[in-house]
């Protein structure tokens, strides 16, 4: 997978399709990768990876990239389609001026699923099927693959490639799984048990932006959070229970523009389970507006921006206090 | 440095009673920018305005509060008083202390305390205002009236007569609505048809009048003055230009079988019908589920002897696209469905009827030729009971309406009374909670129908209908007498609630009109603007408003009219300028206030902007029109980055409030 990825990224600049590529490259640690822009095919295949790590979606860095002379190509990994196709959809993107390369994908890893079972000194790492063969420094281990992956992965949406120009792998479907389970976990508990929770997840956070600027949704011009006209301006949190509305007003800026790729909580380094806010509007705008998956297709209008006689009227008067 | 006025009015005692008036401006003078306040018996009077004219000159006012009723009724005096004082309308805020205070609140303390924080509230507002100017809109002169029924057909006559051209979209093949079906109208017993059937032909012959029928409405954009409606013409298969009415068709359809709509089932037409012999216009309509040539192909009876060439198996639904200054929903209502109502026995025996069936076995024009006869075996009866308030004033709403249907009475009087006058062998009883006969006559013509005609009142409520032996046996209760009733009947009619047609949901929601739990049309002011809607430029016609009899009817028909030409002799209308505005350098140009304008009022434009090192970058970003927005704010909730604000309601005024509520 690895080597037609960069073959396919050379080509393209060898050929002249594109004059730019849009990819991954390892950082400090071979785990520790980070999105590139490459502009020779030396370039790429000196530097450019596809691994097991490559979770980072690539499609938000086209809105500034596409705009930019000349063509690029971007690699999109299935979830990554969907917000490639998200942003086009909010007239983001000038697809025009993008060759999207969609390539298939088993799950990313977790380096820190692979330290929690008991792996140190980590040195490289190849998948093999359904098994990772992780080199350390105290020799080789073979960790199953399931094992290794990112909590997101687990709950994986589809495997379906969406408006890619060419595909390396094979075109993937929609998949059934239970990613709502720990949404489900959390409704079932009191509202008391709840509110412990989020405030003990997000008394964590260290207001490092992260989550803001890697999310394909919160691709504002200016982002409410640094438009001191908008009334919630802050770069730090002067208080913990601002930090806490932080991501609670986040949740809602994306909702129904939210394709749950789960960036959030895979570049959070405080490990706060943040797609779990945007998973819970998802599931409860399914239950109310019927099921709306972000990204999927260009023509479906989103729930929050689309009105139905049939829809209910939910609202927090109907509902009450604790869901009653 | 801003300085404010605060003018708390006591609404005579409708505030002063329950909210310590002299309190809240003396608490509300120590706010900051606060540099006058005061309080007053009646500050929308003469005196009130003039103090208020005479403060702002005085003190040099920046901005205006006044703690009073609600915007809805004299936000509009307030701002023309402060204008002619030499500030900008817009500069004003109200506090509402009386619908949201002293009208809602019996302790004093509580009421006053809660008049301070929402006088504190716009205290934080006004000092955000900023100066509007309104702008002009131009007004469309024509009139649009949803529903053909004697409420519609009147309102367009009206209108038509001051000289404005005006359409009719009705849904059913011809107008006339109800009124076609019923035999005689109470008090004065006269024919319906005689005096509606001249309206019906009028309204047709009228140049300024084009009537839509068989036609609905499937989409309305815009705004009062400029409405753009979008109405589908159903396809009847029929070229109306060509169709001279003769019947002919109707009479060698070989699809014989189909209940009839216009005498509700009691008889059956054929699949190409004419609903009746007066019908406006009066052109033939196939019934395409029942005709054999649509449904299968084979047939084509009706084109074979039509002999003005007219049958069109090939038609299809029209959409017109039109512009209105005013809208008219005249939508009416309809008799309940009587299947909660099983004790009556309605779904077991055809002999008990609604009372609308009834007007249909009395009317000459109907299945029986105007003999009453039982439906079940043509035989004559002899006993009739009448049920009133069947699905009206029931409790708690879950099987009828909470509500008086209000015209059930008065008919039920007519029924019982023309049945003892054409067959005096009978025995009539009729059984009610009250007898409400408010109107003019009404009451002499119930009491006729107990002296004069002999008709048995019983107060009580029938509590069983059973079919046996051809009989109805009823078990009813006297509450006067104190005594079960059992009566072997013939006949039992049942005087079925009222309640609006089903398209008035649809319609108010297109509309953006507001309606009632019942989903009656809400008027702008229950007393004071009865006939308008609180939508500028919808108004309201007849019964999709509330119950209503035929007199009250016409005549809020008229008043609708008079309000829509008042409206279409402007030529342009001051537009309302708290609109949308978008900030370009924030916006994103992801389309989302778009998706959410109802009105249609947002572009989008490809702009230049300075990007880093001197670069130009092109963007896409929203524009608003502002004489099509309408202020609503969908777009401001929608935008992502906040770029899109409202004038007079921006988000920093709204959060200004809050902050002032919280504090």
């Amino acid at each position: 997978m690895q080597r037609s990825v960069i073959e396919t990224a050379a080509s393209l600049l060898e050929t002249g399709v594109c004059t730019r590529v849009l990819g991954w490259k390892t950082g400090e640690f071979f785990y520790d990768v980070t999105p590139a822009v490459f502009t020779s095919a030396e370039e790429v295949r000196k530097d450019m990876v596809f691994t097991p790590f490559c979770g980072a979606n690539l499609s938000k860095y086209l809105i500034a990239e596409s705009r930019k002379e000349g063509k690029i190509a971007v690699f999109l990994k299935p979830c990554d389609t969907f917000s490639f196709v998200q942003l086009q959809k909010e007239h983001r993107i000038c697809r025009e001026n993008v060759y999207a390369v969609g390539v298939q994908c088993p799950g990313m890893s977790d380096p820190d699923a692979l330290k929690a079972l008991g792996l140190k000194g980590l040195t490289g790492c190849v998948q093999e099927g359904d098994t990772l063969r992780v080199d350390t420094l105290y020799g080789e281990k073979a960790v199953p693959l399931a094992d290794a992956l990112s909590l997101r992965c687990r709950g994986c949406k589809s495997k379906r490639l969406h408006d890619c120009d060419a595909i390396i792998g094979t075109q993937g479907k929609d998949l059934q799984t239970s990613r709502f389970a720990q949404v489900e976990a959390l409704e079932a508990m009191t509202a008391e048990e709840r509110f412990a929770f989020w405030r003990k997840e997000l008394s964590k956070c260290i207001r490092c932006n992260a989550c803001r600027n890697v999310c394909p949704a919160c691709s504002c011009e200016t982002c409410v959070f640094d438009n001191p006209d908008s009334g919630v301006q802050n770069k730090a949190a002067a208080s913990s229970f601002e930090e806490n509305l932080f991501h609670i007003i986040r949740a809602f800026h994306v909702a129904g523009r939210c394709t749950d790729c789960g960036e959030c909580t895979r570049v959070c380094p405080q490990h706060i389970p943040l797609h779990l806010l945007n998973r819970k509007l998802i599931k409860d705008m399914n239950t109310l507006y019927g099921v709306y998956q972000a990204g999927a297709d260009f023509e479906t209008k989103p729930p929050m921006l689309a009105f139905t006689l049939e829809d209910p009227e939910a609202s927090i008067i109907t509902q009450g206090r604790n869901g009653q | 440095m801003q300085r404010i006025g605060v003018f708390v009015c006591w609404c005579g005692s409708n505030i002063a009673a329950t909210v310590d008036v002299e309190k809240v401006a003396r608490v509300l003078s120590q706010e900051p920018g606060v540099v006058y306040s005061t309080d007053y018996q009646y500050m929308c009077s003469q005196a009130g305005q003039e103090m208020i004219q005479e403060a702002i000159r005085e003190h040099r006012l920046t901005g205006v509060v006044i703690c009073s009723c609600s915007p809805r009724m004299h936000e509009a005096t307030f701002r023309k008083t402060v204008e002619k004082a030499g500030l900008n309308p817009y500069l004003l805020e109200i506090a509402n202390i009386r619908e949201h205070c002293s009208w809602i609140h019996k302790d004093k303390l509580t009421a006053t305390e809660k008049a301070v924080i929402l006088g504190r509230a716009a205290i934080a507002k006004v000092q955000l205002n900023a100066p509007l100017t309104a702008g002009k809109s131009p007004v469309t002169k024509r009139a649009l009236v949803i529903g053909g029924g004697i409420a519609g057909i009147q309102t367009a006559l009206d209108i038509a007569e001051a000289g404005f051209p005006v359409d009719i979209v009705e849904k059913k093949p011809t107008i006339g609505g109800k009124m076609t079906q019923i035999d005689k109208t109470f008090p004065t017993l006269d024919c319906a048809a005689c005096i509606l059937t001249p309206k019906m032909v009028d309204a047709a012959q009228n140049e300024n009048i084009d009537i839509l029928s068989y036609a609905q409405v499937e989409k309305i954009q815009g705004f009062v003055g400029n409405f753009t409606v979008t109405i589908r013409k159903k396809a009847r298969y029929v070229d109306e230009n060509k169709c001279t009415g003769c019947g002919l068709c109707t009479e060698k359809c070989p699809q014989k079988k189909i209940p009839n709509e216009f005498n509700l089932g009691l008889d059956n037409r054929r699949a190409i019908y004419i609903p009746f012999a007066q019908a406006v216009p009066k052109v033939a309509t196939i019934d395409p589920n029942h005709c054999a040539m649509l449904q299968k192909g084979k047939c084509g009876v009706c084109a074979k002897v039509c002999t003005a060439g007219a049958i069109d198996y090939k038609q299809q639904d029209q959409l017109i696209t039109r512009e209105y200054g005013a809208i008219v929903a005249a939508t009416g209502f309809e008799p309940i469905s009587m299947d909660k109502f099983d004790e009556f026995a309605y779904s077991q025996s055809p002999d008990v009827v609604t009372s609308l069936e009834f007007e249909r076995l009395m009317n000459a024009a109907g299945p029986t030729g105007g003999t009453l006869l039982r439906p079940s075996d043509g035989t004559h009866p002899h006993t009739l009971v009448f049920v009133q308030c069947v699905g009206s004033r029931c409790d708690g709403g879950e099987k009828g309406k909470s509500y008086c249907s209000k015209i059930c009475c008065m008919y039920t009087a007519k029924h019982a009374m023309l049945t003892r006058e054409k067959y005096p062998d009978t025995e009539v009883y009729v059984f009610y909670i009250d007898v409400r006969t408010p109107g003019k006559s009404f009451d002499e013509f119930y009491r006729r129908a107990v002296e004069e005609y002999g008709v048995h009142y019983i107060k009580g409520m029938v509590g069983k209908v059973t079919p046996q032996d051809g009989k109805l046996k009823v078990q009813a209760s006297d509450l006067l007498g104190g005594r079960q009733l059992h009566i072997d009947a013939d006949m039992v009619i049942l005087a079925a609630a009222i309640e609006p047609d089903k398209s008035a949901r649809p319609l108010a929601t297109m509309l953006t009109a507001s309606m009632d739990t019942n989903d009656f049309f809400t008027e702008a002011h229950p007393k004071l603007r009865p006939v308008e809607s609180p939508t500028a430029g919808v108004f309201l016609s007849g019964a999709c408003q509330g119950p209503k009899d035929i007199p009250e009817t016409v005549a809020q028909a008229s008043a609708a009219a008079a309000k829509v030409i008042g409206l279409l002799v402007k030529d342009s209308l001051t537009c309302n300028p708290c609109t949308a505005q978008p900030d370009e350098l924030m916006c994103n140009g992801c389309s989302s206030c778009e998706k959410v304008c109802p009105y249609g009022a947002i572009t989008y434009a490809d702009k230049p902007f300075r990007g880093p090192n001197r670069t130009t970058r092109i963007r896409r970003v929203a524009q608003v029109n502002p004489a099509v927005c309408q202020g609503c704010g969908a777009c401001t909730v929608a935008c992502p980055s906040g770029a899109m604000d409202l004038l007079g309601f921006s988000n920093k005024q709204i959060m200004a409030e809050v902050d002032a509520i919280c504090r």
